[in-house]
């Protein structure tokens, strides 16, 4: 039997990366892409990393400084990131038997094959670079765990072109003892706090501990960091996702809401996007609770309150969610305070026609066509095209994202320009 | 109740809509349905490798040489190795713009405008030019919407 072989594949600072792409004057100069509501640095070019900018850094404190710098901060753009993420795992999926999507810039490959595996990663990223202009790094390995320690040894160290190969029982020796325990992945800095009490401080001191002594310190999760990095398999990849159990949508505003007409806009344009998620997994939900309250450190009175909403069977039609999450919202509102952040959680999700029958919900299915039409025409003119007139047009409120680029690949009217 | 069969398609008002078979009453079945086909979909032509396509609009007249207009939409597939004569989205200096690949003398290639009325491209001895993507094909509206 071919021995198994896993690749951990992911985007060099991804979300930059796709600004450059569609931007290429962006290449060689700091970049960071900034949180919702452009709160805080969540990704950095490496030329902003060595500016000192760092994971989490708030956009507010460092703007000053970062703009004199010649940093360029973007706000997320999801729809963008989300579509080179697609077209990323496609080429995956050209080269690896299987794909375990992990994140948004990282995947799990099935790389088992009699070739050389090494040459195989080589050109999977030369065409990812070239299909889709997304530098990435692969590292590969026996086992998951070992793939992860290739895949940052490979971020690590630009003398290895991008691709690490820890298949070979040498190598391993040779390059575990460089990596850090804290950076073995499912090592958290409790853990590794632990782990330096007792002495173990790299991967390969993680690896030479006795399988009971790890999980008497650190649970089963120990044992299995400790056979993983000695090349047992203890989890194969994860193909099916795992079922939802529940579905939250919550943003802060862009600004506080004192207004009850700018609150029910926003919670109904959060519970129509939550409706929109029901549907596309195919589940609805009879169990809707909504909150808001005002920010933790602001001045003024603090409030947070939140309520469920009366839906009496199971339901993924936008517009009998809004009426019960207005309802809400009217029973939970009081003016005099600044409100900074909302949300609606869906709980108890069910696949429709699995409970038993009600009475009540004698379903007409005209409000199933309405609703595939709302999300037909949000797929095809970008998400807020159709909206319930409940949601609101002007949304004052709304998210700041001063700095978005725009949807290049998602959408005709922002496609990007070239001169001729 | 009359019955209609084959492919209705009326002008003014509304698409034309295949029209076989499910609204028939009773009667005659359609000899066509069993032959009936997915429509047409243009986008079938003009995209081969989905993964690597992506929409550019052009701005300017430097390609109309070959027929790339001012406004026009264009396909760009970067999964094709540009040779000589392409046109291609090229990244000069950090700028894109739409440019000809031509084939210099000794075999090297460059990049051109393809506009009759403009003298050749000199780049900078300190330029840098990359191609992003080679243009497939170039959709020219030959009855623009109403602005």
């Amino acid at each position: 039997m071919t021995a198994r072989i896993f690749a951990l594949s992911d985007g060099n600072s991804f979300y930059c990366s796709c600004e450059r792409v569609f931007d290429p004057a962006l290449e060689g100069r700091p970049v960071i892409v900034l949180s919702n509501n452009d709160g805080c640095a969540i990704a950095r070019t490496p030329e902003a990393k060595a500016l000192g900018i760092q994971m989490g850094d708030p956009w507010f404190k460092i703007r000053d400084q970062a703009t004199a710098a010649g940093v360029v901060a973007r706000s997320s753009n999801y729809v963008l990131y989300g579509d080179m993420s697609r077209r990323v795992n496609d080429v995956y999926r050209r080269y690896a038997r299987d794909v375990e999507i992990y994140s948004i810039d990282e995947s799990f490959l099935d790389f088992t094959s009699d070739a050389d595996a090494a040459d195989r990663a080589r050109e999977m990223r030369a065409t990812v670079r070239r299909w889709t202009g997304i530098p990435t790094c692969v590292g590969l390995g026996p086992t998951r765990t070992l793939a992860k320690v290739a895949n940052h040894l490979a971020k690590k160290r630009p003398e290895l072109d991008g691709v690490c190969d820890l298949t070979d029982p040498a190598r391993r020796d040779t390059l575990l003892p460089s990596v850090e325990v804290a950076d073995v992945w499912g090592v958290g800095r409790a853990s590794a706090a632990k782990l330096r009490a007792v002495g173990v401080t790299t991967a390969a001191d993680l690896r030479a501990m006795d399988p009971r002594a790890a999980r008497a310190l650190l649970t089963v999760t120990g044992e299995r960091l400790v056979l993983e990095l000695a090349g047992v398999l203890c989890a194969d990849l994860e193909l099916t996702p795992p079922v939802r159990k529940g579905i939250a949508v919550t943003r802060m505003f862009g600004r506080p809401i004192t207004d009850l007409d700018e609150m029910l806009e926003a919670v109904a344009s959060y519970v129509a996007r939550a409706g929109e998620k029901l549907r596309q997994h195919g589940l609805a939900s009879a169990d809707m609770t909504i909150f808001f309250h005002t920010a933790a450190h602001a001045a003024g009175p603090p409030r947070s309150v939140s309520g469920r909403a009366a839906l009496w069977s199971p339901s993924c039609d936008t517009t009998t969610m809004i009426a019960a999450g207005t309802a809400v919202v009217r029973r939970l509102w009081a003016p005099g305070f600044r409100y900074a952040k909302a949300g609606v959680m869906l709980d108890d999700l069910v696949r429709p026609g699995a409970t038993t029958g009600d009475l009540l919900a004698a379903a007409d299915p005209r409000r199933d066509q309405l609703m595939a039409a709302l999300d037909q025409v949000n797929r095809r003119h970008g998400r807020g095209a159709l909206v319930p007139a409940r949601a609101g047009l002007a949304k004052r409120w709304a998210t700041k994202a001063d700095m978005r680029s725009p949807a290049y690949t998602t959408r005709l009217s922002e496609t990007p320009i070239a001169r001729a | 109740m009359a019955t209609r069969i084959g492919v209705s398609v009326r002008l003014g008002e509304g698409q034309p809509l295949p029209f076989m078979g499910a609204s028939l009453c009773a009667g005659f079945p359609s000899p066509a349905d069993d032959y009936l086909e997915e429509a047409l979909d243009p986008a079938q032509l003009i995209v081969t490798n989905p993964t690597a396509t992506f929409v550019w609009r052009i701005t300017g007249r430097s390609m109309i040489g070959r027929g790339i207009n001012d406004g026009d939409y264009v396909v760009v597939d970067r999964s094709l190795a540009p040779r000589a004569d392409d046109a291609v989205v090229a990244v000069i200096d950090g700028q894109p713009s739409a440019k000809r690949v031509i084939r210099l003398r000794g075999g090297r290639l460059a990049l051109d405008f393809d506009n009759p009325a403009m003298s050749p491209l000199v780049l900078d001895e300190a330029s840098e030019a990359m191609i992003w993507g080679v243009i497939t094909w170039s959709l020219t509206p030959h009855r623009p919407a109403p602005r």
